[in-house]
């Protein structure tokens, strides 16, 4: 027998026991339910709930979600799916949150950003999918986004989206100044300081500190200062691909090249679509962005990979979700098979028609949206260039088990630096203190 | 909005505690037939006040891990924790900056405005009245989003007028902030205190105003010897009221946010504070223990203002 001893191996031993008895609660249902079980399910399962039919509900805040609900239930008949639109990203997340700490009242299917997908599968609130043969779908999508469904062993969604960064660049703003699209970080820093200088009214990019965006950057310099396997957590926010990226943002954020507009406000808009913004890099849902947002900019705008730090074509994943099974469900095998529908098989094309870039291998290499020539980038065929983004993700990213909590205090430390216009090892700094803090007296064992 | 709603509520208690308690009287069986009026309020106030204070008082007692964590009792160690909380008491001082700074404008403003519409010399009072109180009805979350358009330094408000003269301030950056915030609070405000305060004037007999002409008094003289002290208990409410509101400063900081995340930290406020650490990182227990300090830090500080007010009063 073990020696049990300390905090560590108490936590793990409540966590076999959490495991065992949610295995139980879920294979009783699933007994009840004569469809599927939680517990130990296989592929067989889904067709037979399905064909069972019943009730699940699906939480998400998606545009494409009500076509594919309807599509879904023309499909299936026998099977009812309520579809809650519970607030978009940390007020979906605290909903979420709420109903698991509650213990029901959540949904059975929900969607979960990538990077809030390990905070909500690692705990074990998630049903993990390779019980029902989800793992053989791995050649059906892109590495990076396939990545981004794992956490530990498991596997606890299938990717609905993904957001391989690109450069969008307004073409006008840039002939105004005769610049050259930079490819490396180096000539976009050069451009930033030649638009100042020409016109400070203008900047190269905005930028007022923006958690999602830095840990892209990071990502896409190579950095990896996340790590975690379940309880224990490295985070070391100094390290080599870190400090790449500050010594080429700390010349932007400290010469003031950057304007400080938050994205995602009314300014943002407007700056993106009178000129003041000349760039800007974003996923590869940005396109969807730009048409619906940003009309006066219309014909202006341009996309081209990523500038990189070496000129070899390398790039990072913003943004993207998943559709992942609540533990909490109490029909799991319905639920996966709604999850598989929906990012797998036909739920993929009302998705692709409502302007988002998928991320199944067969639609991102399909000619039709592959050369699709789009209006809004004065007929650029941009797919082509995000496409191709696609498979230059850097490969080795992971986000922190409590990456929504991060992102919360990132704007108290890491904002500090961009309001001062000072170096950002400083914020970063005092980020990382903050989060080994706080991952320490939450349970998991820090650095 | 939470300002008001808070209000609201205290003026009903104000207004119950006023009352003289009635004398000791024995207890016979007619007594009962009062609880069955007061029953239905009762259930409700334990409900919804009594058992979510209770429950928070609770939850104060123990240490909760997020994540693979166990929960365990640690007696008062999360009051321990707050007092010696940088970030509580940065928020803490911020409010109470704000308190000694905004209130008494607000207030001023309102109290010239009620004596203002009393005095009987303006045109169109009532029309006054209702542009004033306006604001107020304004709901507080599209109040706040529609000054937040007017800060902008870009498109907004603020960016024409520094056109204009040629300056460059910034009510969002981190030296306005608070100010701007203020001036947000005072115009949502000032109509609310302003009736409290006009209320008031108008219980004032017009036989003492009467009286105070043919002796001789000038319109400033009344003010001062007749309205003033007439209003003296309708600003001591008005201010105890703005005093909890302060201190539970929240919608603003909070929609001002979204636009600005590096100057309003998730413990710009206390309220704000106890918000973020229960709703971004689950730290229920010691958002709980932040609450219940605040609290108790109000009540504090609007129980010494009343005793003082009382205090004057009897003078």
């Amino acid at each position: 027998m073990l020696i049990i001893s300390g905090r560590r191996a108490r936590r793990r031993i409540a966590l076999v026991a959490a495991a065992l008895t949610a295995a139980s609660v879920l294979a009783g249902c699933g007994s009840e339910d004569a469809g599927g079980s939680g517990g130990e399910g296989t592929a067989a399962d889904l067709d037979a709930a399905l064909e069972e039919g019943g009730t699940i509900t699906y939480w998400t805040w998606t545009p494409s979600a009500e076509a594919q609900v309807a599509a879904f239930e023309d499909q299936y008949p026998n099977v009812d799916v309520k579809l809650v639109n519970a607030g978009t990203g940390n007020d979906h997340y605290t909903k979420l949150q709420n109903a698991i700490k509650a213990g029901s009242g959540g949904p059975d299917v929900a969607q979960v950003e990538y990077k809030a997908l390990p905070q909500f599968a690692l705990p074990g609130e998630l049903v993990d999918l390779r019980q029902y043969g989800f793992d053989e779908f791995e050649s059906d999508y892109t590495p990076s986004t396939w990545a981004s469904v794992q956490a530990g062993d498991g596997l606890y969604g299938l990717p609905q989206d993904s957001g391989p960064m690109a450069l969008f660049y307004n073409q006008e703003v840039f002939d105004e100044h005769k610049l050259e699209v930079p490819t490396t970080w180096d000539e976009y820093v050069e451009a930033a300081r030649t638009i100042k200088k020409e016109n400070p009214s203008q900047c190269i990019t905005n930028d007022s500190g923006d958690a999602g965006f830095t840990t892209s950057m990071i990502w896409q310099a190579g950095g990896t200062p996340f790590e975690s396997d379940g309880e224990s957590v490295t985070i070391d926010l100094q390290d080599e691909g870190t400090l790449k990226w500050t010594g080429v943002w700390n010349q932007l954020v400290e010469n003031e090249l950057v304007c400080s507009i938050p994205g995602w406000t009314e300014e943002w808009y407007k700056a993106l679509g009178d000129g003041t913004i000349a760039s800007i890099a974003l996923g590869a849902w940005a396109p969807g962005v730009f048409e619906q947002s940003v009309l006066e900019g219309a014909g202006k705008w341009r996309a081209a990979p990523m500038p990189t730090y070496d000129g070899k074509p390398a790039t990072a994943e913003n943004g993207g979700s998943t559709q992942s099974v609540l533990k909490q469900s109490k029909n799991p095998a319905l639920a996966a098979a709604f999850v598989r529908w929906l990012n797998h098989d036909e739920g993929v094309e009302p998705f692709l028609e409502s302007g988002g870039f998928p991320a199944t291998v067969a639609d991102l290499e399909d000619p039709a949206f592959v050369d699709k020539k789009l209006d809004y980038f004065g007929g650029q065929q941009v797919n082509q260039v995000l496409t191709e983004a696609a498979t230059q993700v850097v490969e080795g990213w992971q986000y922190l088990p409590y990456q929504l909590y991060a992102d919360t205090i990132y704007g108290d430390t890491v904002g500090k630096s961009y309001q001062t216009h000072s170096a950002l090892e400083g914020g970063l700094e005092a980020w990382q203190e903050a989060l080994v803090k706080y991952g320490d007296e939450q349970g998991f064992s820090v650095n | 909005m939470s300002q008001g709603v808070t209000q609201l509520e205290r003026s009903r208690e104000g207004r119950g505690a006023a009352r003289p308690p009635v004398p000791g009287r024995r207890w016979s069986r007619s007594d009962t037939k009062g609880w069955i009026f007061v029953g239905p309020f009762l259930a409700v106030f334990a409900l919804t006040f009594l058992a979510p204070i209770g429950y928070a008082a609770y939850l104060s007692l123990f240490r909760a891990q997020a994540f693979f964590g166990t929960t365990e009792f640690v007696g008062l160690d999360n009051y321990v924790d707050v007092f010696t909380d940088d970030k509580f008491w940065d928020g803490s001082f911020r409010v109470l900056l704000f308190l000694v700074v905004q209130v008494p404008i607000m207030l001023g403003l309102a109290l010239v405005a009620a004596l203002a519409i009393d005095s009987a010399r303006l045109y169109a009072t009532s029309f006054f009245r209702l542009v004033i109180f306006l604001p107020y009805a304004v709901p507080g979350v599209v109040a706040v989003l529609m000054w937040g358009f007017m800060y902008g330094t870009n498109f907004g408000l603020a960016a024409d007028l520094n056109d204009l003269f040629g300056t460059s301030i910034a009510p969002l950056s981190s030296n306005w902030m608070l100010a701007s915030i203020a001036n947000i609070v005072t115009w949502e405000f000032v109509g609310y205190n302003m009736l409290i305060f006009y209320s008031a004037l108008r219980t004032v007999p017009g036989e003492i105003y009467e009286a105070a002409a043919l002796d001789g008094a000038g319109a400033l003289r009344t003010v001062l010897s007749i309205k003033i002290p007439a209003l003296r208990g309708a600003i001591l409410i008005a201010t105890i009221f703005s005093i909890i509101g302060t201190f539970q400063l929240f919608n603003e900081p909070n929609i001002l946010r979204t636009l600005e995340p590096n100057v309003i930290t998730t413990y710009y406020t206390p309220n704000l504070y106890a918000y973020n650490l229960s709703f971004g990182g689950q730290q229920y227990n010691y958002s709980a223990t932040v609450a219940i300090v605040m609290g108790l830090l109000t009540a504090v500080i609007a129980y010494a203002v009343q005793l003082r007010g009382s205090r004057e009063a009897m003078k």
